[in-house]
């Protein structure tokens, strides 16, 4: 008789600690990275050390703002624009290669080995080749950072392709619809979970293949000046940049989910949708 | 049975001729997935395929889908030979193999969109009374992994039914279902047979399944895959749960599982 308003009592009073439980969950990584900035400060503070060897939080703030809102626009979007451009080469030559790939022995056989090639060379080794071969400008940067971040975006894509139920390719068969359908209407659709797991990777990896390329050839962006300041000992805006970077590659790994879970919310595991 | 009556013996509209598959496996060896089978269907006739796996009973129904073609023997539908796909038939899977992007309305409606790229007024409408027809009418909107596996598997055979198809193929469509379920799903599908009738050819596993469901069974035995025994089913419709409680009913249920026993022992 008693038991429907003790279970109430007791429900709320148990919903304030979940409350507080979710918060604590959701501040804690914040409060560790205050944590890790402050013994940080203290650290560089106490035992004086020297600017070019790590230079404080603080020294880097102040390196931030000395050299400009402007100057820092232009490198971000320098940077920025190879990245977007060569991750836009890797799905438009990642997907159809990836196509190819899983509909045909033949290309499969014949492909496979050159990618693996491709993908065990070092690009850093290879970029300065790049940049001779392929002069200056856009280009090279571009292909570089096509060529770091290609190659998981072909392979989840042909795993996704081929993880196809067989039952459904069947009833494709039984149709009678054909091969370019069966594709279209079933499997890139099937890949699309696969895939969107190499894009976020691929993302991060453009970033990267972005500031490799711009250390080789650049006048612009924030891998430029990271070699540049550093090689005028300004440490400390070179860990501005580098921190920016770090930020940049963890907003668009984010912004990849979003897409997905914006466009494609079927794809994303049960609990996320 | 009957055959004396002339009206109870219709054109077979689907014919097996000495149909045999060798398939060469990874390493070399042939395995027969079907030795020589002949048998004709008649035209609304329920035929159960029973028989352990690996006996040739999903290859027997790809080469009637037109989906491999037999090594030697012949198929034909309606006195012609099958060389490929038809419009005729429609396919119900172990699994529902439902898209997973589409609700189950447009579930049902793909094949039409796949396969012409559109979808007519009037297979929507036909959509909509199968929905009601598989007991779906309110789910029309949920995707796929919001359904039960009963659920799906009553979509996949709204799907399969859509361009109403003269011949249903079922491979093996309740066995991934809980034993509930199972016997929810066969009294619909008996009922949906009842309702437009339908060449069937429904592979199972199950011995009181077949024999709930089919006009005849085809005992199929392993290595190679041939076809054992045809057997008639003399229970009498309307069929329903009490039909298994019938003396005959485990005569039948007896018999067969002597036949596949009997195989067995042979290992
Ligand atoms: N595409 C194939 N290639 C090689 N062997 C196959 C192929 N399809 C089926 N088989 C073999 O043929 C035999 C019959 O298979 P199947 O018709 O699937 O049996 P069932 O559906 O009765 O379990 C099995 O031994 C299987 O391994
Ligand atoms: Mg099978």
């Amino acid at each position: 008789m008693s038991s429907p308003t003790t279970s109430a009592a007791r429900s709320s009073r148990a919903m304030p600690t979940i409350k507080l439980k979710a918060q604590a969950d959701r501040l804690a990584p914040w409060l560790a990275l205050l944590v890790l900035l402050l013994v940080w400060e203290a650290a560089c503070r106490l035992l004086k050390l020297p600017s070019f060897v790590l230079p404080s939080p603080s020294a880097i703030l102040a390196a931030t703002q000395k050299v400009g809102f402007g100057a820092w626009s232009e490198h971000i979007f320098a940077t920025l624009r190879v990245t977007l451009m060569g991750y836009g080469l890797s799905i438009l030559i990642g997907i159809p290669l990836a196509i190819a790939l899983a509909s045909s022995r033949l290309m499969s056989r014949t492909l496979y080995p050159l990618l693996v090639i491709v993908q065990s060379t070092p690009i850093v080794a290879v970029a300065p080749i790049i940049v001779v071969v392929m002069g200056a400008g856009d280009l090279p940067r571009v292909f570089i950072t096509f060529l770091i971040a290609f190659f998981p975006i072909v392979v989840s894509c042909v795993t996704g392709l081929l993880a196809t139920p067989e039952e459904l390719v069947e009833l494709s068969r039984s149709l009678g619809a054909s091969k370019a359908r069966e594709y279209r209407n079933i499997r890139l659709p099937y890949a699309i979970p696969h895939l969107f797991s190499a894009l976020r990777i691929s993302i991060t990896l453009a970033v990267i293949g972005a500031v490799v390329a711009e250390f080789v050839a650049a006048e612009k962006g924030l891998g430029y000046f990271i070699n540049f300041s550093t090689s005028m000992f300004q440490v400390p805006q070179a860990f501005a940049a580098l921190m920016m970077l770090v930020v940049i590659s963890l907003a668009l790994f984010h912004l990849i989910g979003l897409l997905q879970k914006a466009f494609f919310p079927w794809s994303l595991p049960k609990a996320q949708h | 049975m009957s055959a004396a009556a002339p009206n109870a013996t219709p054109r077979p509209n689907i014919s097996f001729d000495r149909v045999s598959q060798v398939f060469t496996s990874s390493d070399g060896s042939e395995v027969v997935a079907l030795d020589n089978a002949s048998f004709d269907i008649g035209r609304h006739e329920f035929i159960a395929v029973l028989g352990p796996s690996g006996c040739g009973k999903s290859t027997l129904l790809r080469i009637l889908a037109g989906l491999v073609r037999p090594t030697h023997g012949q198929v034909s539908i309606y006195g012609s030979p099958v060389d490929g796909p038809r419009d005729e038939i429609g396919i119900v899977f172990q699994k529902p193999t439902l898209l997973p992007w589409l609700n189950i309305r447009d579930n049902l409606t793909f094949p039409m969109r796949h396969k012409y790229g559109r979808v007519t007024a009037q297979e929507i409408t036909r959509g909509e009374e199968l929905l009601e027809l598989v007991g779906l009418k309110e789910f029309g909107n949920k995707r796929p992994d919001e359904l039960s596996g009963g659920m799906q598997q009553r979509a996949a055979i709204a799907r399969a039914l859509l361009h109403d198809p003269e011949i249903l193929l079922m491979d093996e469509p309740f066995s991934a279902l809980d034993a509930l379920t199972r016997d929810e799903l066969s009294l619909e599908l008996l009922n949906i047979w009842t309702q437009r009738p339908k060449t069937v050819l429904f592979i199972t596993h199950s011995i009181p399944e077949a024999l709930l469901l089919a006009d005849r069974i085809l005992v199929m035995s392993a290595r190679p895959g041939r076809v054992q025994e045809i057997i008639d089913v003399d229970l009498p419709r309307p069929r329903s749960m009490e039909t298994l409680t019938e003396p005959r009913f485990n005569e039948l249920a007896n018999h067969i599982r002597r036949k596949v026993f009997s195989r067995h022992a042979d290992h």
